[in-house]
């Protein structure tokens, strides 16, 4: 089958290789009909996440159908349509039990590497390095999928793709943001980062009752989609996003502020170099973490600052005191997805969102190299590329020429 | 061989052996020698190598013990102590362990144990170079629900050691598993030393056994990407992807 692999740093190639195949009787394979790129494969492509291999294949947002059980699957049949949500659950432990199934103890085959690293070992994850497990992802024609019964959820016919990719990750996070940020009737949330995720965050946030939604970027298309979404926009190169936060909220300060950007900020000024001087090194600091800084500085007193943002490792200068003396609460965490998707289905039936909206193109996998560099570079208004792994060649093949690298 | 004392000792804050303290200081004697001999930096590299392992011998430490955090008793054993947290009751986990032919099925280096008498097992291990060592243990406390403790017998090649706790968690987790073990490797802490060189240091080793009871317990099997797709060719990268997914990695 043909597979986004990581051939190095800002390196990815589509290759042919082995199909998967049934390795545990808890398994399934799916043939993928959609997958998309997420920010954070952009972290994977760049290298600032510790111990990607060449070969690994990436791709943890994909949906599509069962084409093959193991022997101890019961819920799930050949045939069903399904979405893979990227973190996986063993369905036993006391996390996934609790619904926290980012956190499930049993499903990171490396554990030992991700306890040396944060101290526990959160859940594994498809195509998202050897500390999240090393599970091959799904930016393939086919996938192999692990604890079927406990993951794979079972979606409509009468929704497109389109409509439920997104279930797999960024709606469920941009939507777990939002509830982080503890809104009540009444509040203004502030959203860093209006990429995919900052999106669903400012549509999860009027979901859930806030009141005003003040989102933050410098590209004009990410601001005109949040404006769609009933946001007040700021460019922060050409505004004061600090003084202009005040001014939006009487002076107090936005009640929950969002750090939907992570590591790969765009930190402006003499800081901003110097992380970006200290992250090329991937030792000194793994971390561009200007969005949190200035999430942390602006938000009011006894508020909350959300984390969707991805972050790997250490990151320096956050401002602990604003942290401490304005009694905040940071509340972070890698998406609980299967908690959410009742939920969010039922809103996409409803017509409350359509998260369709974020998708800016549509390429086929061959073209995923292509596709990377598109989004990492945000040229022709990208702000979400959806892969079709059958488009073009609609034959599955297991000797297709190799289609070149795409420098990134 | 010697006898084990009681399962109560206390860790040293020495965690390399008096053995390795003489090779270790000998060798770096023999380095800053070596070093005198020479000039510029060979001489600076040498003379402070040397300096670094003689220092090392001289306060009972083991630069590679730490790394490899092997500690050890007063009287130069291997002490290990583990702790897991199990969705099962307390009962059902006692009775698991205390049947001993489960635990050949979550601790890796064991191959089988038999259940001679009520008291009287016998065990047989995994050793480098595809050996076997083999002992005799006895029960030495059996509180039903609560501990399970086991000592091998007079005489044996590996003595060692150990007992397990079970205390039911709160709020409903299930269980708290806690392992403790002493015992004598063939050559000291050199020997656990050389051991862990090939993978099999008993911390982590328990340390493995404990999560893999866990996985076969809550979920029936552990999680595994062996034999997955991939694009690897070289043996460069499969070697470095193994070296991640051995799951020793530290």
């Amino acid at each position: 089958m043909k597979a986004l692999v990581w051939q190095g740093v800002n390196r990815v190639g589509i290759e042919t290789v082995p199909d998967p195949q049934i390795l545990q009787p808890t398994d399934a394979i799916v043939k993928v009909t959609s997958t998309a790129i997420c920010g954070s494969d952009l972290h994977l492509l760049d290298g600032y996440v510790p111990s990607m291999v060449h070969g690994d294949i990436l791709g943890h947002e994909f949906m599509g159908e069962v084409v093959e059980v193991g022997s101890e699957v019961k819920k799930i049949q050949v045939g069903d349509r399904v979405i893979v949500p990227f973190p996986i659950s063993c369905g036993h432990c006391w996390y996934c039990q609790q619904g926290l199934t980012s956190l499930c103890d049993n499903s990171n085959p490396n554990f030992k590497l991700a306890e040396t690293m944060w101290g526990y070992s959160p859940a594994g994850i498809y195509g998202y390095s050897h500390i999240t497990g090393g599970y091959a992802g799904g930016q393939a024609q086919y996938a192999r999928t692990v604890f079927a019964d406990a993951n794979l959820f079972k979606v409509p016919d009468h929704l497109s793709d389109d409509q439920l990719l997104f279930l797999t990750d960024i709606f469920p996070t941009g939507h777990m943001a939002a509830e982080n940020c503890n809104i009540h009737p009444g509040d203004t949330v502030a959203v860093f980062g209006c990429g995919p995720v900052g999106q669903f965050t400012i549509r999860s946030a009027f979901l859930l009752g806030a009141e005003q939604v003040i989102a933050i970027d410098r590209f004009p298309e990410r601001l005109d989609l949040a404006r769609q979404a009933g946001a007040v926009t700021l460019n922060y190169e050409k505004e004061d996003v600090f003084e202009k936060l005040k001014m939006l909220t009487g002076g107090r300060g936005p009640d929950s502020v969002v750090d939907a950007v992570g590591m790969e900020a765009h930190g402006t000024g003499l800081m901003g170099v110097a992380d970006a001087v200290k992250q090329t090194t991937r030792v000194l600091e793994t971390e561009r973490p200007h969005a949190l800084r200035a999430a942390i500085m602006a938000c009011r007193k006894g508020g909350t600052v959300s984390v969707p943002g991805v972050y790997g490792g250490l990151g320096d200068k956050i401002p602990l005191g604003s942290l401490m003396n304005k009694a905040l609460t940071l509340h972070t965490g890698q998406t609980h997805v299967h908690r959410y998707l009742d939920r969010l289905l039922k809103h996409i039936q409803d017509g409350d969102i359509d998260p369709s909206v974020i998708i800016t193109h549509r390429m086929p996998l061959d073209e995923a190299p292509q596709a990377y560099k598109i989004f990492k570079h945000k040229h022709e208004n990208c702000i979400k590329c959806v892969l079709d792994p059958w488009a073009d060649h609609s034959t599955h093949t297991q000797d297709a020429e190799k289609p070149e690298t795409v420098e990134q | 061989m010697t006898a084990l004392k009681p399962n109560t000792q206390r860790i040293s804050i020495k965690n390399a052996s008096p053995a390795e303290r003489i090779v270790v200081g000998g060798l770096g004697a023999g380095l800053i020698l070596l070093g005198l001999q020479r000039t510029g930096r060979v001489r600076a590299f040498l003379s402070s190598a040397g300096a670094i392992m003689v220092s090392s011998a001289a306060m009972g430490k083991s630069p590679y013990n730490t790394l490899a955090k092997i500690r050890r008793t007063e009287s130069n054993d291997i002490k290990v102590d583990k702790a897991v947290t199990i969705g099962l009751p307390v009962e059902q986990l006692y009775a698991f362990w205390r049947k001993f032919e489960n635990l050949p099925r979550f601790m890796s280096h064991l191959e089988s144990v038999k259940e001679e008498t009520q008291t009287r097992s016998h065990w047989v291990a995994k050793a480098p170079a595809g050996t076997h060592v083999s002992w005799d243990a006895d029960i030495v406390e059996d509180a039903p629900g609560e501990r399970i403790a086991w000592r091998s017998v007079e005489g044996s090649i590996v003595p060692n050691e150990g007992y397990v706790e079970f205390r039911a968690a709160p709020q409903g987790r299930g269980t708290e598993v806690r392992v403790s073990l002493i015992y004598h490797p063939p050559a000291g802490t050199l020997g656990a030393g050389v051991a862990r060189l090939f993978g099999e240091e008993p911390a982590q080793q328990v340390e493995h056994d404990l999560r893999r009871l866990k996985r076969l317990l809550e979920v029936g099997l552990e999680p595994t990407t062996e034999g997955q797709s991939s694009g690897r060719k070289g043996l460069l990268s499969e070697g470095l992807a193994k070296l991640f997914d051995n799951g020793r990695t530290s």
